[in-house]
């Protein structure tokens, strides 16, 4: 069980990673400070890679986050095992994918919103994105889990 | 050579009289069509064969648009790193032949064969205005927009001057004026470097129930401007006409600008000056189709969790039971 638990995490971290560094690549940043120009991650400032990167990286955030839900009201482990953290991470992390899931809906063809609703949507998932980062870290250095 | 006066102020006199005559003629009517037509969205249809490449459309783009173009302060704020490219057009202003952010419309020259005699051709270029513009999709701030007729233009007062707009665009089209925009009130040295440029197809004009300057002001009537469907009809029907052949309607996707030629696109692809301000006439597959498809896997992926959960509890049941 330890085990399996521990190959969840990992797919979390590395699809939290690969859909931050994406994410982060959707803006021109990576080129303009030559982290692109370092052998290898040339790829981080190619915008169509990183943008492609950034979608399949959501469907397995998607998949996993859908997953992990059932899977804990299957079991029936009960929500008051959910630390304050956990809560605040699944807040979080629902808060970006529907930010995110909007976003993909207004790239579709034939989609016209309202610009400022275009900003305002933009804007919102890059603040849960940094929320993410900032909760992330700090349980990652406080050792804080999901459950009790 | 005309002088460059004389002919701006022929077409400012022939913009301002055009818009007191021609209510009731066809130009009017036509306006009014546009208007009404905001369901769908609109598209321009350039007759090369008609352009005689008098630039009438590039000086009138530029004095109508005059009042859009970029004024950068100067010195410019030294930006990290060093290397980071400043690209100041400001002293560049009168330039024509190429893209510029003083300059949405140039004319390209083209010398091809055609029915076995050597002609040049002249083929006015600007934004495509896509039908799922990238440019404006992939913008990381909102400050690129597609209004709902279709054009697509970039908001000055947003625009932080990344540039990514040029490097998703598979035409290159926009252009950047660094000291100019909203970065400046941010982090200067650290973040942006101006503002980009592109054509806006008139899109203040367009909301008055005018058409877009290039078109008005053509001696030749080179473009038609209209919903997309009806362009697409006109185009296929005087592609049929005069044997030729059609770019735009499957480039990208689609987009907003749709030519006809009388020779194929790829002999004037090969003809015409090609480089930096100079876009291609090139295939262009569709930017967007990736992110489309794997958006429909974001529909799936929900499911997949859900199988995955309920696979996992069949199996232990299973398990159990066993």
């Amino acid at each position: 069980m330890k085990s399996k638990g521990k190959i969840r995490s990992y797919i979390y971290g590395l699809i939290l990673f690969l859909i931050t560094l994406s994410g982060f690549g959707q803006m021109p940043i990576f080129s303009r400070y030559y982290i692109a120009s370092i052998p290898g991650l040339g790829w981080l400032g190619e915008f169509y890679t990183t943008h492609i990167l950034h979608y399949a990286s959501a469907v397995g955030l998607i998949a996993l986050a859908v997953y992990v839900l059932f899977d804990f009201v299957i079991q029936g482990a009960g929500v008051k095992r959910i630390t304050g953290s956990g809560y605040l991470k699944m807040g979080i992390i629902a808060g970006l994918i529907i930010s995110g899931g909007l976003m993909a809906v207004k790239n579709l063809p034939g989609i016209y919103w309202d610009h400022t609703a275009v900003i305002v949507l933009d804007l919102t998932h890059l603040g849960f994105c940094m929320a993410l980062l900032m909760v992330s870290l700090y349980t990652l250095i406080l050792k804080k889990t999901w459950v009790r | 050579m005309r002088s460059q006066i004389s002919r701006r102020a022929f077409i400012k006199g022939s913009i301002a009289a055009a818009g007191t005559v021609v209510a009731g003629t066809g130009i009017a009517k036509a306006a009014d069509a546009l208007v009404n037509e905001k369901k769908e969205p609109l598209a321009t249809l350039l007759d090369i064969r008609k352009c005689i490449g008098c630039e009438e459309c590039v000086h009138a783009c530029r004095d109508v648009n005059a009042a859009k173009y970029p004024e950068p302060e100067k010195p410019f704020p030294k930006m990290y790193p060093k290397t980071v490219p400043v690209q100041d057009w400001s002293d560049k202003r009168e330039v024509i032949d190429r893209l510029t952010p003083y300059n949405w419309l140039f004319i390209q020259h083209a010398s091809v064969s055609l029915n076995g005699q050597e002609t040049e051709l002249t083929i006015p270029r600007r934004c495509m205005h896509c039908a799922n513009p990238p440019c404006v999709k992939l913008c990381p701030w909102g400050a690129a927009k597609q209004e709902k007729n279709g054009l697509s233009r970039i908001d000055a007062d947003l625009c932080l001057g990344g540039s990514k707009c040029k490097a998703v665009c598979p035409w290159s089209i926009p252009e950047r004026q660094t000291g100019v925009g909203l970065y400046l009130d941010l982090m200067p040295a650290l973040a942006g470097n101006g503002v980009m440029y592109k054509c806006d197809r008139c899109y203040n004009r367009l909301e008055k129930g005018e058409i877009p300057a290039c078109i008005q002001v053509c001696p030749e009537n080179v473009q038609t401007i209209g919903p997309r469907q009806k362009i697409l009809e006109q185009a296929h029907t005087l592609a049929k006409e005069i044997n030729g052949y059609v770019y735009g309607e499957h480039e990208n996707g689609g987009t907003h600008t749709i030519y006809v030629s009388p020779v194929p696109f790829d002999q004037l692809n090969a003809a015409i000056e090609k480089g930096k301000g100079k876009p291609h006439l090139d295939q262009v597959e569709n930017m967007m189709a990736d992110g489309t498809n794997l958006s429909r896997a974001m529909l799936i992926a929900p499911l997949a969790g859900l199988a995955a959960a309920f696979g996992k509890f069949y199996l232990r049941s299973k398990e159990k039971n066993s």
